[in-house]
């Protein structure tokens, strides 16, 4: 500690906590206190502590995955989906991220007042069909309608319940020197699709989300082998928040290989129009898998055969680190740059 | 400062006095405000920088000097055969 | 993307970094003016790749950091107004003021938005004529005719509730305060591509004139920069001081005409105080008294409070190359991008932010991170 706070007068108080912004929904660090200083000490529970997409807790002598995810979205309804396939896809993932597989969800409505009955609907029936296609059910819920100008049209969360298989042990905390990082396809194409709804940004290809539920894709890795440290899917924050949480966790350091991302022009456009940076981009149907080196051939090969793991790589490498966690990129030009957990959301800049 | 990014003229059109035209970057295309650039149009590539092209990519004075880069590069590659590190 | 990925080609760069190795008799200092070109040179690396005595130093182009911090007091007082709907470039929104900045004016319920464009500003002006829209006039002469268009836009529109609280800065005058320093290290100067685009190159020769320092108008992308380097390092090593134009797809001598016309009739020359260095005579843009009707400043009469920075703080030797950010004993411990104590800290381009966000790992010791 430095012996100079004494005297130091700050006079930008952007240590101020006193309220909750934005980005203390962004999934970066500011996502990241908030559930260190708020809720852990609050809610102290082991499940809890490991910081996994889900809690597996032991019940009669089986592994149950339970999980629950809220969701806000503008606009509602988007090219490659709508809030309600985010709120199914998501609850999914998050289950199977654990190795679960996953077998029945609560849907909880938020609606404010003013909504129309049509969108209500739609969203509804898209929560039905995106839950029968991936094999689970929807088994209860709750609908609360708040005022007109309390609410944002629609807010959904689900929560999840899952069964997982004897001998699977995925975890962020697994990750070891060696190991490769495959993920299964490009990056930012959630995001990307909605900035481009508000935007104003109009996509040559046929550019949309990629929410999807990855359960079969796990079940399909799970079923070649062993060797699986983590998975996950890097939502909110994109890849660069969700390897340092790995990273973190882990106590390792991840090298990533930046001519190895997968990356579609039109999200390479928006992003190089914007200012922005895809490795923080939201994805809503990407796997990032941990493998133990000798099964990374084989793990990737498995990733291809899927429909949903068609365009996967391997974009990285887990390293020893003598000086605690970090991510860095080797870049095309030989050179090595850190990749930093960002605080907030990222702004579109001018400079 | 001053992020401003090359894309190409779709199409122009002229809105409350402004002539402007949706510009494509990569797989994506936007409007920009191109008053500022008289002599592009359709085909051509422009710099946009906050919405407003400041600039028509000058593509023989870009061909020319990539080119001397190029040759540049060719070279080096010659010069330095066992050198096939990345 | 044309025009973009030639000129991130890895071949390229390795032949250009050999050629400014062979060149290379001696120690030289240089300086990109530009923040956007601080980003790029962080992102590849680029001063990694480059001999040992060849130091890049980093100038005070970033309008984010360079707003004065009165500025930012004025904006944030200004979109606390429950009549106004206060509209900015993203990264102005964590810059902090005085006491807060504009996320947290937000975050308490003003109406703050973030705009790609400065049209964007005037369509929500004809959108809601009961509310006062004020736009966040800030940049460099790139973003001038920009901001420009949109406020004589809205004068031959007749938009009474539109109107501009400006905070240009223009690149030329600070380089003469650098090059007037006694502490001066730079010798040669990369010009900003982009500022030049809009004003062509011919200031640029006065300065080469004065001070007999090259300059080399750059690009943004890495091959750009490490060729702007070679022109600048072959003028030192000749004993040349020319302005030379490497940005030469985008750049001209005159510059965007035009551009400039638009700007003349929107924009006045004055005195403008820049965060981090002080008052640079004849350095900012403000609006001419014709359109008065549209200036923030004077609608909401606000008085300037001059502020207080961070005492800690170094932004002013590191805007003028004095120092790297690493010299600062805050960097990284008390002042990181969530809790900046200054505005290099605050925009990626930043020289700060940039350091922090890429290079922290290779300048710590091990074991000193928190």
């Amino acid at each position: 500690m430095s012996d100079r706070s004494d005297g130091f007068s700050c006079p930008v108080p952007l240590a101020d906590r006193s309220t909750v912004l934005l980005g203390h929904g962004s999934g970066g660090k500011l996502s990241a206190e908030l559930v260190r200083d708020v809720f852990l000490p609050a809610f102290r529970h082991p499940a809890l502590a490991a910081l996994n997409d889900q809690a597996i807790v032991r019940v009669n002598g089986s592994r149950v995955a339970f999980t629950t995810d809220s969701f806000v979205v503008k606009p509602l309804f988007f090219p490659g989906g709508d809030i309600g396939t985010l709120a199914v896809h998501g609850t999914i993932n998050d289950l199977a991220m654990g190795g679960a597989q996953p077998l029945f969800l609560s849907v909880a409505l938020i609606i404010e007042e003013g909504l129309p009955m049509d969108d209500l609907r739609r969203v509804v029936a898209s929560l039905q069909q995106s839950a029968e296609r991936a094999g689970v059910g929807i088994v209860t819920g709750d609908t609360k309608v708040v005022e007109k100008g309390s609410g944002d049209g629609l807010f959904i969360t689900t929560s999840g319940i899952g069964l997982v298989p004897d001998g699977v042990d995925l975890s962020a905390d697994r990750a070891r020197p060696g190991d490769a990082v495959l993920l299964s396809g490009t990056l930012g194409d959630h995001g990307i699709t909605i900035l481009g709804q508000r935007e104003g940004l109009r996509f040559d290809g046929a550019m949309a989300s990629d929410s999807a539920a990855l359960h079969t894709l796990v079940a399909d890795l799970l079923a070649v082998g062993t060797g699986f440290r983590c998975f996950r899917d890097p939502t909110r924050g994109g890849l660069a928040s969700t390897l340092n949480e790995i990273a973190a966790q882990s106590g390792v350091a991840i090298e990533l290989d930046e001519a190895q991302l997968p990356i579609r022009d039109e999200v390479r456009g928006a992003c190089e129009l914007l200012g922005l940076d895809p490795l923080y981009v939201a994805n809503e149907g990407k796997l990032v898998a941990l493998v133990d080196p000798a099964m990374a051939d084989r793990a990737l090969e498995t990733m291809r055969a899927h429909p949903l793991g068609r365009q996967a790589v391997r974009v990285g490498t887990v390293q020893a680190t003598a000086r605690g966690p970090i991510v860095t990129m080797r870049t095309p030009f030989g050179t090595t740059r850190i990749v930093d957990m960002l605080a907030g959301d990222q702004l579109p800049r001018i400079c | 400062m001053c992020l401003a990014i090359p894309g190409k003229i779709l199409d122009e059109r002229t809105d409350n006095g402004i002539r402007s035209g949706r510009v494509q970057f990569g797989g994506i295309t936007r409007d920009a405000c191109l008053d500022f650039v008289p002599d592009a149009g359709v085909g051509d590539y422009v710099l946009v920088h906050v919405g407003f092209a400041i600039s028509r990519v000058d593509r023989e004075e870009a061909e020319r000097t990539y080119q001397l880069l190029e040759s540049m590069g060719v070279l080096e590659e010659e010069l330095a055969p066992g050198d096939g590190a990345a | 993307m044309k025009y973009v990925d030639e000129y991130r080609d890895p071949k390229l760069a390795r032949a250009l970094v050999a050629d400014i190795a062979r060149r290379t008799s001696r120690d030289w200092v240089l300086m990109e003016i530009c923040g956007g070109q601080t980003h790029t040179i962080m992102r590849y690396g680029i001063d990694e790749l480059l001999p040992p005595g060849l130091e890049l130093v980093h100038g005070p182009g970033c309008p984010v950091c360079v707003t004065p911090i009165e500025t930012i007091d004025k904006a944030v007082e200004i979109a606390s107004r429950p009549d106004v709907t206060f509209v900015s470039y993203g990264d102005m929104l964590r810059v902090p003021g005085s006491h807060t900045d504009l996320l947290r004016v937000k975050a308490r319920g003003g109406d703050v938005r973030i705009v790609y464009s400065p049209m964007e500003a005037l369509v929500l002006a004809r959108a809601n004529p009961d509310r006062q829209v004020v736009f966040f006039a800030v940049g460099f002469e790139t973003t001038a005719p920009a901001n420009a268009m949109a406020v004589w836009q809205a004068h031959r529109e007749g938009l009474t509730n539109f109107s501009m609280l400006v905070s240009h800065v223009l690149v030329p005058p600070a380089i003469r305060l650098l090059l007037e320093q006694s502490t001066n290290r730079v010798q040669g100067f990369i010009a900003p591509g982009h500022v030049c685009t809009v004003m062509g190159y011919r200031e640029y020769e006065d300065l080469v004139r004065d001070y007999r320092v090259p300059i080399v108008v750059g690009g943004f992308e890495p091959v750009d920069l490490l060729e702007a380097i070679r022109m600048l390092v072959a003028q030192l090593e000749e004993g040349r001081a020319e302005v030379e134009n490497q940005y030469v797809r985008s750049v001209t001598a005159e510059g965007n005409l035009p551009a400039q016309r638009v700007m003349e009739q929107v924009f006045e020359v004055g005195d403008m105080k820049w965060r981090g260095v002080g008052l640079i005579p004849q350095s900012g843009f403000r609006l001419r008294p014709a359109l008065a009707a549209h200036d923030a400043d004077r609608i909401f009469g606000l008085s300037t409070v001059s502020a207080d920075e961070s005492p800690e703080c170094i932004a002013a030797q590191v805007l003028q190359g004095l120092k790297k950010p690493v010299d600062c004993p805050a960097f990284g411990t008390r002042c990181t991008p969530e809790q900046p104590l200054g505005a290099p800290m605050v925009s990626s381009e930043g020289a700060c932010a940039a350091y922090f966000q890429y290079r922290r790992h290779a300048m710590e010791p091990a074991g000193s991170r928190r």
